[in-house]
């Protein structure tokens, strides 16, 4: 027999979904940009960004965002310097602000505080004020990516080029390291910080052979980010499984298959 | 706060010349370079430090209506430096750069290698930040012999297909003074020379200014009107056949790199056939490398 699904569920649904919507383009980026570990810092940043709210009683989503902003920043200026790659510089102030998240968070312990539903979300006990986050904050994400998509791919293909022709490339990638933080910390009710950047990362990756201009990447990450999310909660409900992990195994099952497909084609 | 900086607000050494030149014009092959007032750009007495050292040191450089100015040098010369500094990207520490109004660069980047993980079609890339219509794409990649590729992903270019769609890119931007960095780089032999007959071409039809980097001599001087020979600061310049006897050039680029330069030009006179000719020249030009 149907059964008409409980409130909680279709809330689940509507911000994964919506989520994975918002996700999808930002991901392409951090996919062209070779951004996946900075995109992992700041999101781990954003751990240290709850301790940090709880402590000082603000609003958590708005200490994420502004912890990940920092995490940016720093990682602008690591970037500046030559003694070590930054690749290195990110293994760094990556485990860096796990461990002081994770410190922090202990410190702030009190009632009610669960690490692990910070570090791998809990879909469904998502609230009506989350989805109100989701939506509000991503279609605000969504018209500045719009407004940023042209400039932050002519700074993708080839950044010298891009500024001679007169795109301002320092804004540029602030704008988007802003971006990158409201959509982490939007995503972190849902799948958590530890598998955020699943959410930007796999869809962008799984579109990828499939697409032929950066446009129709974006897109198609998106449509197949939808399809994932449905199948995974359906994966969830149907085998008890917790949700945010069964959307990004829902997600690299496309990519695994997408990636086939496009190599085989090739070869 | 807008995310386009206006493309003539360079930095702020960039002064706007008064009297913008009259260029951009078709004129009837003629090249011979013209006054002074006419400099599309010019840079004046540039210095950038990087690293306690001197990287650009007291820099001047002119380029004007129709004329190609070759800038040669070699490896870590500061040649890219300089281009980043006359294009705005990079700042110096002092000097200026004059920069008419008028003057819209058109800018073929080194060393453009497109990601494979961004998808993107020669045509989509021509459309990319511009206003041109279909048929402008189209014509531009006609006149740089491109045609062909309109479709193709970028990534999969060859390296002579690749410099032929930046020049087109380039074009479409209408400029009057066109800026190619190393553009042979990742170029065969037989294609370099058909590159630099193309970008010859531009500068008769259109009558564009040029400037154009190399640490590759021949082929590049012979169809120069001035070549620069940078090594931090100007070590020589001049006509390439005034150029390639001075003291300084020989001591940096050795007498091999001068005794190339005259076998290209003796054999440029006689033909552009380029098979059997170009065999010395590329022997000498490795002993130069190795050297």
């Amino acid at each position: 027999m149907f059964s008409w699904p409980e409130p909680f569920i279709w809330r689940a649904l509507l911000a994964a979904v919506g989520l994975a919507v918002i996700a999808a383009p930002l991901g392409c980026i951090v996919v062209w940009r070779r951004m996946s570990y900075v995109g992992e810092t700041l999101a781990q940043a954003g751990l240290l960004g709850v301790a940090l709210g709880l402590a000082l009683k603000v609003d958590l989503t708005l200490a994420v965002v502004l912890a990940a902003v920092a995490a940016a920043g720093l990682l602008t200026l690591l970037g500046r310097q030559h003694l070590v790659s930054l690749d290195s510089a990110l293994g760094l102030t990556h485990h860096a602000t796990l461990a002081l998240g994770i410190a922090a968070i202990a410190l702030a312990k009190g009632p009610g505080i669960d690490l692990m539903s910070y570090l791998f979300g809990d879909v469904f006990a998502v609230t009506r004020s989350d989805l109100v986050w989701v939506y509000v904050g991503g279609a605000a994400v969504l018209a500045m990516i719009f407004y940023l998509w042209e400039p932050l791919v002519r700074l993708s293909l080839h950044e010298d080029l891009a500024t001679a022709e007169g795109v301002d490339p320092k804004l540029t990638r602030a704008a988007f390291d802003l971006l990158l933080a409201v959509v982490i910390a939007v995503a972190m009710k849902v799948v958590g910080i530890l598998l955020v950047m699943a959410f930007l990362v796999v869809p962008a990756v799984a579109a990828r052979p499939l697409s032929t201009t950066p446009e129709r990447m974006a897109l198609l990450a998106a449509a197949i980010a939808v399809i994932s999310t449905i199948f995974g909660l359906w994966l969830s409900l149907s085998s008890d499984l917790p949700g945010g992990p069964s959307i990004v195994i829902a997600m690299c099952t496309v990519a695994a298959i997408s990636l086939l497909a496009g190599s085989r084609r090739q070869g | 706060m807008s995310l386009f900086r206006p493309s003539d607000a360079a930095g702020l050494q960039t002064v706007a010349a008064e009297g913008p030149p009259a260029c951009g014009h078709v004129h009837d092959g003629g090249h011979e370079p013209q006054p002074a007032g006419d400099a599309l750009i010019s840079a004046r007495d540039l210095w950038l430090r990087h690293g306690g050292r001197d990287v650009i040191a007291g820099v001047n450089l002119e380029v004007r209506c129709g004329e190609i100015v070759t800038l040669i040098g070699p490896n870590g010369a500061g040649k890219t430096t300089l281009v980043r500094l006359i294009l705005g990207i990079e700042k110096p520490d002092r000097g200026l750069i004059v920069r008419p109004p008028t003057t819209r660069i058109g800018y073929v980047p080194q060393r453009f290698e497109v990601d494979r993980t961004i998808p993107m079609t020669v045509r989509s890339f021509l459309a990319l930040g511009g206003s041109a219509a279909a048929t402008d794409i189209e014509s531009a990649l006609d006149e740089v012999g491109a045609l062909r590729t309109a479709h193709q992903q970028l990534s999969r270019l060859s390296g002579g297909e690749t410099q032929r769609v930046l020049i087109a890119r380039a074009l479409l931007r209408r400029p009057n003074l066109l800026i190619l960095d190393e553009p042979a780089r990742g170029v065969d032999f037989a294609g370099e020379a058909e590159l630099y007959e193309l970008i010859g071409g531009l500068r008769d039809k259109r009558h564009l200014g040029i400037l154009l980097v190399s640490h590759d001599l021949h082929v590049v001087m012979a169809k120069s009107d001035r070549v620069i020979c940078l090594n931090g600061h100007v070590c020589c310049s001049g006509k390439p056949e005034h150029v390639s006897q001075h003291a300084e050039y020989a001591r940096i680029f050795g007498p091999k790199g001068a005794a190339a330069l005259s076998v290209y030009r003796h054999h440029h006179d006689h033909a552009h056939d380029l098979t059997g000719e170009t065999k010395p020249l590329g022997d000498a030009d490795a002993q130069r490398r190795g050297s």
